[in-house]
């Protein structure tokens, strides 16, 4: 018996082999060299990777647009305009978070390579999950992500909350995998497929008799991706994590592991099982009016920058949530809008709080804001600008967002959904503004004013001048996003 | 048709006035200038816009300066611009306010920062009044938060923090709601012709809508309006506001952001959705009675000032409301009237009262006693804007809140008879304030202060000359406002009187 190596087309994985080639040879600089790799060696070849992986995807916007939606290696790996822009959505953040990372490490004085091997790999699993159109494949990518996850929560080990949240992650993040596991089988057991495209073709083609058991395999597997976008109630992690997690470990979090998660969720539920879209409709509106209102009602109790940025991101999965009920093109178009405009913003807020929590994150209370545009007026500026496009004003790429989504929520008639979701932005906007004008008070001015290194300020300016400039004429992106989802599904 | 350029200028040169403002932050003094300057500039275009403004465009529905430009299809994003005989005079009353509240609320803590932050609220604030598209109007309607919110929490008062805060969130509350109203409102009309969103307003103005929906969709943009405006119960953020902004803000937001509530109930509600007003007319129409009472009542209780300007607006704003919700095409042309008067009489106060603390005096009424003695020309402007607000024949605000009287009494009989006791009681609340302020024995520490000086009576002039003009000649004004209103009140007609 030969076995048959299925054809593979290149492009398609460049991003995920650029990753995965620059983590390995980080790796053999580590063991062949004789000292410790400095950080801006390991940093630089890692931003190198994750630039080229960027430029990468619009090489494979070129090809999806003149040759359509593609799959390789035995249809397990798809490349589609979905899958391109959320890769490049991504790699980008990546770049933005080894910025970040860089100027911590110096901080904390952590040399080598580590970190960065680390970071590299957990970002070729979230592209996996992007592309993944086989659910073994997508499990692969979930554990390739969460394993080097697990390890860079824990990375300073000098904290011990660091390690804490790492084990919580662990444990409640391998229970997720193992509930994703038993969802596929289960599915695999309904359809006799694990292919998302075939499975699909399946349900189109087929009338399950007895459907228990794809609901069950179904609903395990949303519950995975529930826990991985912290969805409420999945979410009782994710402020603790927030929390323990060195700061750029925290910004990675919620830029790429998320986008990652959302990625996966959306392909398989609306590619896979997008004809069962009345089935599990109900449940998603439940996660959506949990997860927008629990999300923005505890941020407003929150006393600590990460915690409040924890339950504010729950409470933004909520509105992507929503754009994924739809289970139209224009609702998918709109949630992959909301992360692109969702992950810049976030790794800038993330920049600035890493730049006041200090050595040792030790200064994360809400307090040591105050004043904090008096002391460094650049820093504090751009930080409102940050969190007023979180709360939605007009303006910014915020509003954007949550406009899109709202308008492809009310066009699929859940105008309910839509109110619901507004209420929760208005609880939310509480949080942001509190935080916002704690920034401005005459206090705290003798306090020395935050030292900002070079890299952490490229990513501080290039995320306010996203929010700001985007915010004024979102056209071109919306056209990219409405165009890819158009190019969704091969 | 006149060209769209008179607009966009409007809209363009606070923004650019902003802009050069900063450049030249390093001089306060300097920044200062360029803001006056822009002001004066902004005032004469708008004053311009008003002369040449034509009510008979063919086929524009009385709007004049049309222009559109589609930014972003698949969002619905539009530039546009047109203004009829409705926003022309709140065009005017964004210019002057801007420009009184520079000259006579002066304030040079960090000065550029604060004129600047000034001219982005005009510049805002015009966007709202000239847009012809709601989902311009919206973002227009939630910038001005940013400004006014900075302002607060910078220059304001001693408990601006929460005031600003409690600002933000009604408001931003109450536009959530009316987001949500204007993207069904486009959806539905998307869904029943075609093509892509669009949020222009004339094309939603022929949204096919059965009652129950446009009930709906007037009740969350309504509220928004009416956090705005403000009308009762959603006023309770105007007092802490008022007290606590910054004269100039206050100034801007008791004269010129209160208008905007009771326009966008005309414009967008009562234009847009006339088959919900059977069922809104009885609520709105109460609700305006219930604040003009309830601010009346108020006010006569107020310690403050400023307290009692917010008090005296929540009535004022609910006569403007019973003209809005009339349906009478008399009451409605008082409504308008009303709201450029109204505007122009609290700027005069505002500012007085802005006089007052300049010389240290906290607004505080109980602190005032006996100030005519001193400051006889400061007594006699308030005399002047307190007759004007009464209803004085022959000052600005008896014309308006006659035509609404009239107006609802022709459809309203009920509403209109208890609105009427509101006459009588900004009578009693203002007269009495006067009393507790100007009149009486001197107290010891006020027998020193200084009337206002001539700058300051500069400052003022314009307002005081309106006050009387508009009162003597009230037809310069209406006659352009009444084709809008006409034009109005035929397509709301076959949902209900209209005489």
């Amino acid at each position: 018996m030969t076995l048959h190596a299925p054809a593979i087309n290149y492009v398609a994985l460049l991003p995920f082999l650029l990753l995965v080639g620059a983590a390995t040879t980080l790796l053999f600089m580590t063991a062949l060299t004789r000292n410790r790799l400095s950080t801006v060696v390991s940093t630089s070849i890692a931003v190198a990777a994750a630039l080229g992986g960027f430029i990468t995807t619009f090489v494979q916007w070129f090809e999806v647009n003149h040759h359509g939606a593609t799959t390789t290696a035995a249809h397990a790996i798809v490349m589609d305009g979905f899958s391109v822009v959320m890769a490049a959505s991504i790699t980008s953040s990546l770049t933005f978070a080894l910025l970040i990372a860089h100027d911590w490490q110096g901080r904390e004085r952590f040399n080598g390579a580590e970190y960065q091997m680390l970071a590299l790999l957990a970002t070729s699993g979230a592209l996996l999950m992007t592309q993944a159109n086989d659910l073994v494949l997508l499990f692969l990518g979930l554990e390739i992500l969460s394993i080097a996850l697990y390890c860079i929560i824990a990375f300073n080990r000098r904290r011990l909350k660091s390690s804490e949240s790492s084990m919580k992650y662990f444990l409640l993040g391998g229970f997720a995998a193992a509930i994703f596991i038993y969802g596929v089988a289960l599915a695999y057991g309904a359809s006799g497929t694990t292919n998302v495209t075939a499975l699909s073709y399946f349900l189109g083609t087929n009338h399950l008799l007895h459907p228990g058991l794809l609901l069950a395999g179904g609903g395990l597997m949303m519950i995975a991706f529930a826990f991985k976008v912290q969805a409420v109630p999945f979410h009782f992690w994710s402020p603790d994590v927030y929390e323990g997690a060195p700061t750029p470990v925290t910004g990675f979090h919620a830029s790429i592991v998320w986008g990652g998660a959302f990625a996966a969720m959306i392909r398989v539920m609306i590619s896979g099982l997008g004809t069962q879209v009345s089935t599990w409709r109900p449940i998603f509106f439940v996660l959506i009016v949990l997860s927008t209102l629990v999300g923005a009602a505890f941020a407003i109790l929150q006393g600590n920058a990460k915690r409040l940025l924890a339950y504010s991101s729950v409470s933004h999965s909520g509105f992507i949530l929503l754009g994924v009920w739809t289970g139209t093109a224009a609702g998918v178009a709109a949630s992959s809008f909301y992360v692109l405009t969702y992950a810049p913003v976030v790794l800038g807020t993330f920049a600035i709080v890493a730049l006041v929590g200090g050595v040792g994150d030790a200064n994360h209370e809400l307090e040591k804001y105050r004043g904090l545009a008096r002391r460094n007026p650049w820093i504090g500026a751009s930080l409102a600008v940050l969190l007023l496009s979180q709360l939605g004003v007009p303006f910014t790429v915020g509003f954007d967002g949550k406009f899109a989504v709202l308008a492809a929520t009310i066009d699929a008639g859940n105008t309910v959904g839509a109110v619901v979701a507004m209420v929760a932005a208005c609880i939310a906007a509480f949080a942001y503004l509190r935080w916002t004008t704690s920034l401005f008070v005459a206090e705290n001015l003798d306090l020395e004013p935050l030292v900002v290194p070079f890299a952490s300020r490229v990513v501080i300016t290039l995320s306010v001048a996203y929010a700001l400039i985007l915010g004024i004429d979102p056209s071109w992106l919306t056209s990219i996003t409405s165009h890819a989802t158009l190019l969704f599904q091969p | 048709m006149h060209s769209s350029l008179w607009l966009s200028a409007l809209l363009f040169v606070p923004l650019v006035g902003a802009i050069v403002a900063q450049l030249v932050r390093r001089s306060d003094g300097r920044a200062y200038l360029v803001a006056v300057a822009c002001a004066t500039v902004e005032l004469a275009l708008s004053a311009v816009v008003a002369v040449l403004y034509n009510p008979g465009v063919a086929g524009a529905q009385g709007f004049d300066f049309a222009y559109r430009l589609v930014l972003s299809a698949p969002l619905g994003l539009a530039y546009d611009v047109a203004v009829d005989g409705i926003s022309l005079w709140l065009v005017v009353l964004t210019a002057l306010t801007a420009l009184i509240a520079l000259l006579a609320a002066r304030d040079r803590r960090n000065e550029a920062s604060y004129v600047t932050w000034q001219l982005v609220l005009m510049g805002v604030t015009m966007g709202c009044f000239v847009t012809h598209d709601l989902l311009a109007f919206f973002i227009f309607f939630e910038l001005i938060l940013i400004p006014c919110y900075f302002m607060m929490t910078q220059w304001g008062g001693e408990g601006r923090q929460a005031a600003a805060m409690k600002f933000f969130l009604y408001t931003f509350t109450g536009s959530a709601f009316m987001l949500i109203a204007l993207i069904f409102l486009a959806i539905t009309h998307q869904h029943q012709v075609g093509g892509p969103l669009t949020f222009a307003y004339g094309a939603l103005a022929q949204t096919a809508l059965s009652s129950s929906t446009a009930t709906w969709i007037f009740i969350g943009m309504a509220v928004a309006f009416a956090v705005k405006a403000p009308l009762w119960p959603l006023h309770t953020w105007s007092p802490s506001t008022y007290a606590e902004a910054p004269a100039a803000t206050g100034i801007i937001l008791a004269a010129l952001l209160s208008k905007l509530g009771s326009y966008g109930l005309l414009r967008f509600c009562v234009g847009l959705l006339p088959s919900a007003l059977p069922t809104m007319r009885p609520i709105l129409l109460t609700l305006a009675v219930v604040s003009i009472l309830y601010g009346s009542l108020v006010a006569c209780t107020a310690k403050d000032l400023r307290r009692f300007i917010a008090y005296s607006s929540l009535a004022q704003m609910g006569f403007v409301t019973l003209g809005v919700m009339s349906g009478s095409r008399i009451g409605t042309e008082g409504a308008v009237l009303l709201m450029l008067n109204h505007g122009i009489i609290t700027i005069g106060v505002f500012v007085l009262v802005g006089y007052l603390e300049r010389r240290q005096l906290s607004g505080r009424v109980a602190a005032l006693r006996g100030l005519q003695k001193p400051m006889p020309v400061l007594a006699g402007l308030f005399t002047l804007f307190m007759l004007a607000t009464m209803g004085l024949p022959g000052l600005n605000g008896f014309v308006s809140e006659y035509l609404i009287l009239i107006g609802t009494f022709g459809t309203h009989a009920w509403w209109a008879l208890a609105a009427t006791l509101g006459v009588v009681g900004s009578a009693v609340y203002w007269l009495w304030v006067y009393q507790r302020a100007f009149h009486g024995p001197v107290a010891p520490e006020n027998a020193t202060l200084t009337d206002v000086t001539t700058a300051e009576r500069l400052a003022l002039l314009p307002i005081a000359a309106l006050v009387i003009v508009l009162g003597v000649l009230p037809q310069t004004v209406l006659h352009r406002i009444d084709p809008a209103v006409s034009i109005l009140s035929t397509h709301v007609a076959p949902s209900g009187v209209s005489k």
